[in-house]
């Protein structure tokens, strides 16, 4: 008996490390301060600055229209895992524990009604076949390194980089960072696609330990007839997007910048506009109140 | 005894795994000896988020996401670049609470093994993060204010137990005695009470492929109603191209 204390001691403090971890469970409230609009009500049409597209990403996020969320069977599609760096909603995380060992199966991050709960599998168990079936939610798994939980996500079905349209392949991965700072969460997120980007498109964002519930899922989605007639697909044909000039005529950003590319995201761009640049006059429209 | 030896050896193995040392495990003799990431190098601003806002001047008015208080939005509306220009006061909107949102390459190095420094070739700043108990020199406040900075050293030695013991950790750095500036170019105020957290991480996206994480939070009692927080990342560089100061400009 004696012998096993020790021995069980022993084992206790080898394991330790490994099955130690940051708690990340809680109620995380989001804080969009940064892309307040674009992850608020949603960004402007054509607004593809900083968004690291390649030739295919544009055409296509060129052909988009708005008003295909509104086509019968895509009213209530998730949106990707991506929707998480991109939307407006607070996280509810929670672990979900092995009965017979004790240890994290995985964590948890729960859904909302535009996006699915995302189970990040910490288990070791292996990511699907490349020719399994794709999903919104995608699959999850997931490592510490020190105390940063690391997470990629395959497997998803097409989405959006961007609420309006800027695509993203269903062969695209998500790898994200759960860095947590006392009650602050960071969690970045990169998306590489070898169909539409060029480059990784990275962002980041933080959240803040709430005690106030956040729910684990959103409210059900219900379809309706939103006006799009069965079977037809809004879009526009090459040179035909009517917003072409919005982010010129709303922000003065020109159209080399407003439509992406990887050139964008990085300071020389500006040499390429600081001579063409003129600040607006004033702000018009989405100025915020001085507050959100 | 035994259950002695065994809490011994429980409560010997959980501090191990907390205590602070140098990469590689030796106990740090210094700040600098006991950096549990590497922030050195040149790094390059990823400009993915706020683009309107960081790569251009947005409009005046135009305050989206910063929670204004009142009196923070009367002065916003008085925003006049060329009354900061006749005034030699370009450079507000390069102060700390904004200088890692401006499109830019950072140049970090160890000053002394106390001192990590932080240089800007936007606007030509330099940020000096002290470490240990550095005492701030009396004075004016000052655009890049006072830095006092400590490792966070997380647990070492996860996971594998025949591994040698592996500091994790981030940085963190508290600037006070700030002279007023903006956080937005155009005219977002933030007042000399303003103080500013950071965190610097170090992820690692694929081999080689290094990444730094800075999430910022201003307090301002005078002209925010809540923490202003967001995050910056920036990508290392391999070498300083890219490496282009210009100086501060209160249009640009």
């Amino acid at each position: 008996m004696r012998r096993h204390t020790l021995v069980a001691g022993a084992l206790l403090c080898v394991a330790w490390p490994a099955a130690a971890q940051i708690d990340l469970s809680g109620s995380w409230a989001a804080k969009n301060f940064e892309d307040a609009m674009e992850r608020g009500a949603g960004p402007n049409p054509l607004d593809f600055a900083g968004l690291p597209f390649n030739e295919s990403g544009r055409a296509k996020a060129l052909s988009y229209s708005q008003s295909q969320l509104s086509m019968p069977e895509r009213i209530c599609a998730f949106y990707t895992q991506w929707h998480m760096m991109i939307g407006p909603f607070s996280l509810k995380i929670w672990n979900e524990q092995d009965p017979l060992t004790g240890k994290t199966a995985a964590w948890v991050i729960g859904g909302w009604e535009t996006r699915g709960p995302m189970t990040i599998w910490m288990d070791g168990r292996p990511h699907p076949s490349p020719n399994a079936p794709h999903t919104q939610t995608g699959f999850t798994t997931g490592k510490w390194d020190g105390d940063v939980l690391s997470a990629v996500t395959t497997h998803m079905k097409t989405g959006y980089a961007r609420r309006n349209g800027a695509p993203i392949s269903d062969q695209a991965v998500i790898t994200q960072h759960f860095i947590r700072h006392g009650d602050m969460l960071t969690v970045t997120g990169m998306l590489e696609d070898p169909v539409y980007l060029a480059e990784p498109y990275y962002i980041t964002r933080t959240f803040v330990l709430t005690q106030n519930m956040v729910n684990a899922a959103g409210p059900p989605c219900i379809p309706g007839d939103e006006g799009v007639e069965e079977g037809r697909v809004p879009h526009y044909l090459p040179g035909k997007n009517p917003f072409l000039d919005e982010m010129f005529r709303i922000y003065h950003i020109p159209q080399e910048a407003a439509l992406g590319g990887p050139e964008t995201m990085y300071p020389a761009f500006r040499e390429k506009l600081k001579d063409k640049f003129v600040i607006p006059p004033k702000c018009t429209r989405n100025c915020g109140a001085g507050g959100n | 005894m035994e259950r002695v030896a065994a809490v011994i050896l429980l409560a010997g193995c959980c501090v191990f795994a907390q205590v602070p040392g140098g990469r590689g495990g030796a106990p740090a003799s210094s700040p600098k000896d006991a950096a549990p990431i590497d922030l050195t190098g040149y790094w390059m601003s990823v400009v993915t988020e706020d683009w309107r806002y960081r790569m251009v001047t947005p409009a005046p008015g135009d305050y989206q996401g910063v929670p204004m208080t009142p009196a923070a939005r009367k002065l916003a509306d008085a925003w006049d670049p060329a009354r900061d220009e006749a005034a030699g006061e370009q450079c507000k909107s390069y102060g700390a609470p904004a200088l890692l949102r401006v499109p830019e390459m950072l140049h970090i190095t160890w000053q002394d093994d106390k001192t990590l420094r932080m240089d800007t070739d936007a606007g030509k700043q330099t940020r000096l993060f002290h470490f240990g108990d550095w005492k701030a020199p009396a004075g004016p406040a000052t655009l890049q204010g006072d830095s006092a900075a400590e490792w966070e050293i997380t647990r070492a030695g996860r996971g594998d137990p025949n591994a040698p013991p592996q500091a994790k950790g981030s940085l963190k750095v508290t600037t006070t005695h700030l002279k007023p500036g903006y956080l937005r170019k155009n005219g977002v105020p933030y007042s000399e009470n303003a103080a500013l957290t950071e965190f610097f991480d170090v992820v690692e996206e694929h081999p080689g492929d290094f990444w730094m994480i800075v999430t910022i939070v201003v307090n301002d009692p005078v002209y925010l109603r809540e923490p202003f927080i967001i995050t910056s990342q920036f990508r290392k560089q391999a070498s300083d191209a890219g490496w282009k100061p210009s100086e501060c400009s209160a249009r640009w």
